[in-house]
Order: structure tokens, then sequence, then C-alpha cells
């Protein structure tokens, strides 16, 4: 598991981006943690930067929407979906489980 | 026989039209017509990844696995060549013609030439996948470019070029490139990328002519310099492609005119993207927008004005982007002469900032340079404000 940042540190709305082998973005949309992969699969823009809004993230570059629970495209011009992680709560801090490359989710 | 929407143009404009109906549960045919033989693609990394190698021909296509379920009969490699607005039928230049209900016209623009361009070799002009093919090709075997308009397709080749090695020289007929778009002062600061990465601006030149005799060999300018050449890129705007509705009876001026929701002045017949201008009351005249997002965005309005399921006209915020040189421009919202610029974020020497343009003291346009997120912050912002009045 890889340690993110104090719960504190990020308040409802918010969004930070995880170094790791590919980047990851962690959200908190009211209380609750998602972790997507942070690039977007339609061309080369950070989600942590984008919009959030209810459980959807708007690339900040093409306004390609993605579901932060499933990773799904919920709007173009992206066509395949990110990878989702898991995230974990322990002692006040948040933690990212890295999934594994190519899951086959589709 | 079940309804018939024919939606002539087969790129972002003419697909999203096409999506928008089936979400919109129109459930009759769709039959779409494009006048190139591909499938639709994304145009934006022609100038940028395609052109130099790293996005590859199914990187850029726009079609997504969901899109079988759409149904869509398709007539590529086909060009419309009239409207007849009585019968509604599409016209097609195989002689057939498509009688349909409803005609989304989503044709696009054609990039704009030079007199006398296409007589010489090494000569290019960027709209399509079959010219940034052919332009890569011969920038590839070359050692210097000449790009004739320094707006954003021509920075956007420079910087590919740059990138692949050569030395590129940008021409422009104004004093300040991009001042359109940007204002002087911010359109000043984004030409400094090219030759903060080597590259020669030369501004307030006109060209004169191209030399060689098969192939080019240099661009003249007025002057009396002559720039020797490779290969030259010609980047000075797009026309709207409408001639083939001359005839129609759709009204015209500067591409399609449509009133805010896609409407054309012929019953049944809606324009969208590079080929409309859409009535703005905010400018209280039509307005053709070139934007990707705008290709994007407008079908879905168009599409339930066709439906007849349309409500109140939107008031969308204009956005686009440029990547030059590794740095990330976007912009957003409508911005004209007398608006005051104001970096409230970073500094334009360091090629990080972010810049408001405010009118009589409120915010309407933004303007970042590699400040995705701050800059995503105030397009929303513009987007959920009250219209400003013009």
């Amino acid at each position: 598991m890889i340690p993110v940042c104090p719960t504190t540190a990020l308040p409802p709305g918010e969004a930070i981006r995880v170094e790791a082998d590919e980047p990851i973005a962690v959200f908190n949309v009211d209380g609750e943690f998602y972790a997507i992969d942070d690039t977007c699969t339609h061309q080369d823009a950070s989600l942590a930067d984008g919009w959030l809004d209810g459980c959807t993230v708007e690339c900040p570059l093409h306004a390609s929407c993605f579901d932060l629970r499933t990773g799904k495209v919920s709007g173009p011009p992206a066509k395949t979906p990110v990878r989702t992680h898991r995230v974990v709560v322990q002692d006040g801090m948040v933690h990212v489980q890295v999934e594994p490359a190519a899951d086959g989710l589709a | 026989m079940s309804p018939t929407v024919a939606v002539v143009g087969a790129s972002l404009a003419g697909l999203s039209a096409a999506r928008a109906l089936r979400e919109q549960s129109y459930e009759g045919r769709i039959v779409v017509i494009g006048d190139e033989p591909h499938a639709p693609y994304d145009r934006p990394p022609l100038s940028k990844g395609f052109l130099a190698g790293t996005a590859s021909l199914d990187d850029i296509a726009l079609g997504a696995p969901d899109d079988e379920d759409l149904g869509l009969e398709w007539r590529l490699g086909t060009t419309a060549v009239g409207l007849d607005h009585v019968s509604r039928s599409v016209l097609l230049d195989d002689g057939t013609e498509i009688q349909a209900d409803g005609v989304v016209l989503a044709t696009g623009a054609r990039a704009r030439r030079l007199p006398g361009d296409q007589d010489l070799d090494g000569v290019h002009v960027l709209r399509s996948l079959d010219d940034a093919i052919s332009l890569r090709a011969d920038l590839v075997a070359a050692g210097r470019l000449v790009v004739i308009g320094a707006g954003f397709i021509g920075a956007e080749v420079a910087s590919t070029a740059r990138a692949l090695g050569l030395e590129v020289t940008v021409v422009e007929t104004q004093p300040v490139p991009l001042a359109g778009p940007l204002g002087t002062d911010m359109g000043a600061v984004c030409a400094e990328l090219h030759g903060d990465h080597g590259t020669r601006l030369l501004t307030g030149t006109g060209v004169a002519g191209l030399v060689g005799t098969s192939r080019v060999e240099a661009v003249e300018l007025t002057d009396g310099t002559r720039l020797p050449a490779d290969v030259v890129v010609v980047g000075i705007g797009a026309i709207p492609n409408i001639d083939w509705l001359a005839r129609s009876g759709v009204a015209l001026g500067n591409g399609v005119l449509t009133d805010a929701c896609g409407a054309t002045n012929i019953p049944g017949v809606v324009a969208v993207g590079d080929c409309a201008a859409a009535w703005s009351a905010a400018a209280e005249r039509h307005v053709r927008i070139e934007h990707w997002t705008s290709a994007l965005e407008q079908p879905a309005t168009a599409v339930a004005t066709l439906l007849g399921t349309g409500g109140p006209a939107p008031t969308p915020v204009p956005y686009f982007w440029s990547d030059q040189y590794g740095a990330r421009i976007q912009f957003a919202g409508s911005r004209r002469g007398g608006d005051v610029a104001r970096v409230v974020e970073g500094s334009c020497a360091d090629r990080s900032f972010l810049v408001v343009y405010e009118r009589d003291g409120h915010p309407v346009a933004v303007l970042g340079m590699n400040q995705p997120r701050l800059f995503t912050r105030w397009r929303r912002q513009l987007r959920s404000a009250v219209p400003t009045p013009p």
C-alpha cells in the first residue's frame, strides 16, 4: 500500500496526485475516497487537475468524464476506462492499494 | 419506412450529432456522409502527436466500442454536392441521393490556401489526416521549414518540426501573433515560446510568393527577403465548407447561419461545428467558432432542435487549447478589444501563469499557460456565471 496523505490534507471536493509506476489520482467525494489512474486515457492530462462533480471527474483538457467508482468513461472523447484502485484509511492516513496493470477493465 | 436523418460530415461534429440522436432516443435511420475515406478521427493531434509520430492512427480514431450499437449507416468517401430543401434530399457525388426527414449540416471547414501554392511540391496545408501523412513524410526528410502564419496551427507545426530537428522560421503578417484571440499583450507572450525554442519568428511581414520550379525552394517576403525552404506549411486559417449549399435555399454568411440552437432557416435542417455560424446574443451577430469543444457540444442542442424537444438556448463558454513546445495553453470565454488582462497566478516570464480578462470589473475570459488545475476552476466559474451584458 502506498501512503498518500493525512485525511485532513484532502478535504471534500479535492484531489491529489500520487506518484507511482503509473501516477494515481485520489479524490475526496463528500468524505468518501476514490482512486483512479491519474492520466486521462484520451491524451496526456492529469485527472487530479480535473473538475469533480459528484462521482465524476472531468478531464481538464478535453472534458472526457470518468466515473470514479468504476473507472468507466461517462463522457467522450475518451474511449478507454481508467483503472480504479482501492483506498484504505488507517489511523487518519489515506493509503492506496495499487491494482496490477491490465486487470481486464473494459 | 422509418424516418431518416442525414448527417452530412463525419468528423467530430457529425459523429457527436449521430451519438446525440441516439442519446435523445431517436430510433430511425441515421446516414452519416463523409467526403474523406477515413472513419472519424480526432484532428487536434494532426499538428502535434500524430505529426511527431508519437500518436498512431489508432490513437486518434474517434470511434468508441459502444458506437457499434448506434446502428449508423456510413457513406464515407462520398461528397455531398447539393441539398434539395423541398424534398429534403442530400445529393451525393456518386449520383445517388438520400431523402431525409432531418438533416444535420456538419461539413466543417477547409484550409485557406495561397494563390498558386498547389503548383509546387513541398508546400502543405494541414487540415486532414491525408494532409498530415504527406506533411510528416516531407518533414522527416527535410532540413528547413518555413511556416506561413503564426496562428495555432502554424505554431504547433513549428513546435513539432523543431522537436523533429528542423530549422524553422515562422512568418506572420500581423505585428503580433494571436492578437485576435488573445489580445496584443498575451499574444506577444505566447509568441515568445518560438524564440525560447530556437524557432525564428518574423512578424509584420507579408509573403510575396513561393519560389521554385517543380519543388519549393524558398519563400519570398514583401520586403524582398528570400527564406530558403525545403518544406512550406501554409497555416492562414480556414474557410467553411458551404459552397455545396449555394443553391439550396439555406441562408449562408460566413458559414451556415443558424439561431442559438442550431436551427437554419429551413425547417428540419440544422448546422453544427466549423461550418455553422450560430447567433450569439452576447455578440449580437452570427459567430462561427472553429473550436473542437464547440463541435463536441453543439450537436446535442441542434439535435434537440431537430427532434422538436429543444429547450432554452445554451450559453456556451468557448474553450480551446494549444500544445506548443511542451507548454499547454488553454483559453476560455469571450474576449474582445478593451478587456483588461490581469495575471492572477504565476508569471509570464516563467511560462506558467493564469490571466483573467475583465470587462467592467467582471471576468469574461481566462487564459492559462501550464496551469491546468487553476484554469479548470476559472473555466467552470465562467460557465456558471451570469452572462455579462455585452
